[in-house]
């Protein structure tokens, strides 16, 4: 029911935005967990997992970029892979035919990837749904097909900078300062936050506003003069950048690339994954990221599960998510441990209770004395 | 002033507005007919969103149909729909802010409070649009609408749905738009004591043709009006 009182006379009040207790709490959680990333968790991992959180370091940013088309614009690019690649190949070719500062080459993959990207994705930005979808993996296909032929580049001149070997090539530098794992994995979890806060500051701005308004009514955001096709491309292009520069990333991390590390099917494995994880929340990034490439490690490790077999799993765990989640994990596990505290809360509530004296108990059945 | 001359849409082989020629001058004007009749249709065309086959549209002298869609709400084109559309996941001030302004900085922000106080109905800026009931997301669009100096309001079925106590608030409110704004207001609705009660002129339409226009009382009263509504001329 709303105030009936009429409309009131125009009053300039002030609006002083505070950040509210839940703010600050989530703030505090998220530092505690990257100190934790940064420092308590090197010292404590193997090889094995320090790989593998590395690689979940630099797969949510690629999520973060998947997140925000989907979740935020509600574009459904397949071609999210292709991005990658485009990103990785830059990268690994500026860093054998450069001695450029390492930080300069992830920026200048990230620029390079996102005019490549937005040229590429420019004609699709009509479409939406399944034929955006559909367009944008027969990009991440052709992406996949030049790539088998021209190979990432390995130390080879010209512009490829294939040699055509697949025996002692030279590996991918990386920076001085984070030549060993633990080093390195460090610097990708850096790079991530810097991309996660360029992603959260413009989803605060203006153009966070304008995607909710396009993503939720496109009519209503033309309406109230929104350029659609000018904040769609801005989120296309900015997309491009953080997953062009977790490209250059990966070149620095896996030190050789090959094409058939990066076939068709893992666009649609990426896509499953931020479903999951939850396109609506940057924390969904993350967790989509522990899907793809820390689960997979963990299930090898413990079990010996293929890789191969990670596309059923995700099949079932996108068809529970849809169903009953569609905000993903990220959204309904806080749901989940909230409602499991209340259980807790009054279980012991209910145990704690004292027994009722007789005569209340009499009196409150409706049996005292006359 | 709006000048609407021989506007014709078609979509394939139907045509939903039909050579209409109509002249809307100031204050709130109503724009009446039965379902289907190319009301939703004419409000499309003036924010850009259909082209239409032929016809001119002039505001306050400029050439609207010439203008790309976002550029018109630049202009000064505001427009709530049908099926009401606030943003969920925004505040009321989000909702609000995200409308094109002239405006900047301070002047721009209490410009989008003034509007949310001016559309009244409880709500707060800070509110979020999901905890909001059927009325107060209505007033969201409107305040929308009245934010960053609007020339042209054009109000969808506004009072759809809503129960008579918040159609009663939400009539003071339009009433009170060209007033608190300078802006044209073009009503559409189907409530015909909505449209009495603050429409001045009214136009109508039927089967994409403008079949009556003047005074709102009486255009109501027009025979060809209560014929198109009823079926018969009776008394509407």
């Amino acid at each position: 029911m709303i105030d009936t009182a009429g409309p009131k006379a125009p009053v300039s009040t002030g609006l002083v935005r505070r950040p509210d207790r839940r703010a600050l709490t989530r703030a505090a959680v998220i530092t505690v967990l990257l100190l934790l990333a940064l420092f308590a968790l090197p010292p404590l991992m193997s090889g094995y997992y320090t790989d593998t959180m590395t690689q979940v370091a630099i797969y949510s940013i690629v999520t973060l970029g998947l997140g925000l088309l989907v979740g935020r614009v509600g574009l459904y690019s397949l071609g999210q892979l292709a991005v990658l690649v485009i990103g990785a190949w830059v990268g690994a070719r500026l860093l054998f035919a450069t001695g450029q500062p390492y930080i300069l080459v992830l920026i200048e993959a990230g620029l390079v990837t996102m005019i490549i990207g937005s040229l590429i994705t420019l004609p699709a930005l009509r479409l939406r749904g399944l034929y955006l979808a559909l367009i944008t993996l027969m990009l991440a296909g052709a992406v996949t097909v030049v790539l088998a032929t021209l190979n990432f580049p390995n130390g080879g001149g010209g512009f490829s900078g294939y040699n055509g070997s697949f025996l002692h090539i030279p590996q991918i530098r990386r920076p001085s300062f984070a030549g060993t794992d633990p080093a390195y994995y460090r610097f990708a979890v850096i790079v991530a936050i810097v991309m996660f806060l360029l992603v959260f500051v413009h989803l605060r701005a203006r153009p966070g506003r304008a995607w909710a308004a396009i993503r939720q009514s496109e009519p209503a955001a033309l309406a109230a003069g929104i350029n659609t096709t000018v904040y769609k491309l801005w989120a296309m292009a900015l997309a491009s950048f953080v997953t062009g520069v977790a490209g250059a990333l990966l070149a620095g991390a896996d030190r050789e690339l090959f094409s058939i590390d990066f076939p068709i099917q893992n666009s649609i494995e990426l896509l499953a994954v931020v479903l999951m994880g939850g396109a609506f929340a940057l924390s969904g990034a993350v967790v989509a990221a522990f899907l793809l490439a820390f689960l997979p490690a963990l299930l090898y490790q413990l079990w010996s599960v293929p890789n191969d077999w990670l596309i059923i799993l995700f099949g079932v765990g996108v068809m529970q998510v849809l169903a009953t989640a569609p905000g993903g994990i990220a959204d309904q596990f806080p749901k989940d441990m909230k409602r499991l505290y209340g259980w807790i809360s009054r279980r012991v509530r209910g145990s704690a209770a004292p027994e009722p004296a007789p005569a209340q108990a009499a009196s409150a059945k409706g049996g005292g004395p006359a | 002033m709006i000048e609407v001359t021989d506007l014709t849409v078609r979509y394939g082989g139907v045509t939903s507005l039909d050579g209409m020629s109509v002249t809307f001058e100031a204050g709130t004007c109503g724009l009446i007919g039965p379902n289907g009749a190319g009301k939703t249709t004419f409000f499309n065309v003036l924010s850009g969103f259909v082209r239409p086959a032929s016809g001119t549209v002039r505001a306050f002298g400029d050439d609207l149909l010439r203008m790309p869609h976002y550029r018109r709400a630049r202009w000064g084109v505001r427009r709530t729909f049908q099926t009401e559309q606030a943003i969920e996941g925004l505040t009321v001030y989000d909702n609000v802010s995200m409308q094109h302004s002239p405006l900047r900085g301070t002047a721009r922000r209490d410009d989008v409070l003034v509007a949310i106080e001016f559309v009244g109905g409880g709500l707060t800026p800070d509110a979020r649009v999901g905890s909001l009931g059927a009325g107060q997301r209505r007033l969201v669009e409107v305040a929308r609408a009245v934010a960053g100096k609007p020339r042209l309001v054009l109000l969808d079925e506004p009072a759809a749905g809503l129960p008579d106590e918040e159609t009663a608030h939400l009539t003071s409110v339009i009433k009170s738009i060209p007033e608190q704004t300078g802006a044209l207001v073009i009503l559409v609705d189907h409530d015909m004591s909505l449209v009495s009660a603050v429409c001045e002129t009214t136009a109508v339409l039927d089967f994409g043709k403008l079949i009556a226009s003047g005074p709102t009382a009486q255009v109501l009263r027009d025979e060809n009006v209560m014929r198109a509504y009823l079926g018969t001329a009776e008394v509407m």
